[in-house]
């Protein structure tokens, strides 16, 4: 089990290695492709075992739980894990058409593997403590990439970026310090009953609350995501397409697993906020979308306004809301990272982002037309693509309890995002080139191309696969439900791990 | 020594709330150490502060007699400290980075990202 485990970890920081050594080299792109794969590889064994077993854990160096650090895997960071190796081995062949020699000379790959190595570990450990230094690990890595090949923009949305990021990493901190104090420890599974004893409940949702505004500000959930729009529009598109696909999934799946595996007995309380957040963020962030002009920042808008679905599912609580959730995280990750990847191949055929200053791509370029619909619409929520299925979900979970007010604002939050879509339609592909130029994809050099559009066209077809088959897909997503509404697996794979669970070591006794 | 610790973590956090409102770079990322120190701090106080034997183990892995000092919030902050301070130094760098391009540490001013019809 160990190593089932701690492979999708251990891949990329070996890539990473071999990448850095290679910087110099022409070969570094593929070395990370081939890293990329064989983490793939890893993250499909890893949901075998999963399908298999359930739940699976295993105790770093053999300590037991929950005094040693645990990796542990339940339907949703199996789910996670995939889809974070599908995305990283997507972007890492369409960087090789990007990324220069001079960003890999500065370690752009070595930041991309480090990067994919923390979100697989913030996916997959069961220790708090242990989440914080993945965070680190992931953040890190993800200032570099901002600023490698820096325009000057870069520098501009890295400070917003960075400084607000490092505020949510303080709070979260202090939060597990505190948290620590408070129940003598750190391991998820042991502070669901440690938190569920305590006496002072009070006390435990005040550490809630922080851990909620310290994720939240990762989720870029409303009113914490103002560094989003200002800094995903600056780097490379490649580093974009990742962050946009990844980064703040990562928040999402933790503010889920810390509410409904620990912070779950004053849900009257916590579980109300995150579902009027929910909501307020899916409307900011469509409404924010209408105002721009930019196609990254368009895109940018429309992750805090999606973000807000999966919340949504989140602060229901309820199978169906959950189910949904993770059916959404699946969904969005693909459609969103594809077409950040979308963006900057238009961007290489009519020269620039900004929407009023190309056209054309209709025209001379169909194929790439065609394969921005596919995500464009999914998005949207146009059926048979997969956030349909998604939005379906949703909308019905929201409408069983009878809240009309919240269903009304995701339909209509979907109504906006086709009016958003449609812009860019219009003006990027719709209307003629103002400076009359035929971006064709035959301006491309066939290298180029091949790198370019494979990514996209595997990414669209995922799309196209989990709309028109979705079954298996909502067995799978209701199954990671089931486990995170009622963890016993969980709780059972952890303690039983390494021998019969110690019981939990109150502060005072220490 | 909880009690004055507590205070100092607060008085710090309050300083760091100070200089972080400031719209200078320069004066945002000082707040930012300050708010990871006092932050370190409340967790060191957090984990209970124990005047006991060191947390070694005897001849054989026996127990020591008296009671022993909680090494895990020592090892957290060690964690914690050691990736502020890699985390400091790239905010260093980026703000001096920030500093040639723009010529100035105004935030309010870094509006280089920003849609042009916006720009002040």
């Amino acid at each position: 089990m160990t190593w089932i485990l701690s492979l999708p970890i251990l891949l990329p920081f070996i890539t990473a290695a071999a990448t850095l050594m290679l910087r110099n080299r022409k070969g570094a792109g593929w070395i990370s492709v081939l890293g990329s794969a064989a983490s793939l590889l890893a993250a499909l064994a890893l949901l075998g075992a999963v399908l298999r077993e359930g739940v699976v854990a295993t105790q770093m160096s053999g300590w037991p739980a929950p005094y040693g650090i645990t990796l542990v895997s339940d339907y949703l960071s199996a789910a996670m894990v995939l889809i974070t190796a599908i995305i990283a081995l997507a972007v890492s062949v369409w960087a090789m058409a990007e990324v220069g020699q001079t960003s890999s000379r500065y370690g752009w790959h070595t930041l991309f593997q480090t990067l994919i190595g923390g979100v697989t570990g913030a996916f997959l450990t069961g220790d708090l403590f242990n989440l914080y230094v993945w965070f680190e690990v992931l953040l890190i890595s993800s200032f570099g990439l901002l600023v490698v090949g820096g325009r000057r923009q870069a520098i501009d949305g890295a400070v917003k970026y960075v400084t607000l990021n490092l505020i949510a990493t303080v709070l979260f901190l202090c939060a597990a310090g505190l948290l620590y104090g408070a129940t003598g420890t750190l391991n998820m599974a042991d502070l669901r009953q440690a938190v569920a004893a305590h006496p002072d409940q009070g006390l435990m949702t005040l550490i809630a609350m922080m851990l909620m505004i310290g994720f939240g500000m990762k989720a870029a959930v409303f009113p914490l995501f103002f560094w989003l729009p200002a800094s995903y529009h600056t780097p490379h598109y490649a580093v974009s397409a990742l962050f946009a696909g990844l980064l703040t999934k990562v928040g999402v799946y933790a503010l889920m697993r810390m509410f409904t595996l620990i912070f779950v007995n004053d849900q009257g309380f916590t579980h109300e906020i995150l579902l009027w957040v929910a909501c307020l963020t899916m409307l900011t962030g469509v409404l924010g979308a209408a105002a721009q002009s930019d196609f990254r920042k368009i895109l940018s808008f429309h992750i805090v306004s999606q973000i807000g679905y999966m919340v949504l599912g989140l602060a229901l609580m309820t199978p169906l809301a959950l189910m949904g959730a993770v059916f959404y995280l699946v969904h969005h990750i693909i459609v969103k990272a594809n077409l950040f990847l979308i963006a900057g191949i238009a961007q290489r055929l009519t020269g620039s982002s900004d929407l009023y200053r190309i056209g054309g791509l209709y025209r001379s370029a169909p194929l790439l037309a065609v394969l921005f619909l596919i995500p464009a619409f999914s998005l949207a929520g146009f059926p048979p693509l997969s956030g349909f299925w998604a939005k379906f979900v949703l909308v019905k979970a929201t409408l069983e309890p009878g809240m009309w007010l919240v269903a009304f604002i995701a339909l209509l939050t979907g109504l906006l995002t086709i009016f958003s879509m449609t812009k860019i339609w219009a003006e990027a592909f719709w209307k003629p080139h103002p400076a009359g130029r035929q971006p064709s994809l035959a301006l491309l050099s066939p290298r180029a191309r091949r790198l370019l559009l494979g990514p996209v066209i595997a990414l669209a077809a995922m799309t196209v696969l989990i709309g028109v088959w979705p079954a298996p897909f909502a067995d799978f997503a209701t199954t990671a439900a089931e486990q995170l509404l009622n963890p016993v697996a969980y709780l059972d794979a952890v303690f039983n791990v390494a021998g019969p669970a110690a019981p939990p070591v109150a502060p005072e006794a220490i | 020594m909880i009690t004055i610790s507590a205070i100092l973590a607060g008085l710090l956090v309050t300083c760091a709330v100070w200089l972080m409102l400031s719209a200078n770079l320069l004066r945002f990322i000082f707040g930012l150490l300050l708010l990871s120190n006092g932050v370190n701090l409340a967790i060191f106080a957090a984990g209970r502060l124990t005047p006991g034997a060191a947390p070694l183990l005897g001849a054989g892995g026996a127990l020591p007699e008296a009671a022993m000092a909680n090494a895990l919030p020592q090892a957290l902050l060690l964690t914690a400290i050691v990736i502020g301070f890699g985390l400091f130094a790239f905010v260093l760098a980026l703000t001096m980075k920030a500093y040639r391009v723009f010529g100035h540490l105004d935030a309010d001013r870094m509006r280089l990202a920003e849609p042009e019809k916006d720009k002040a």
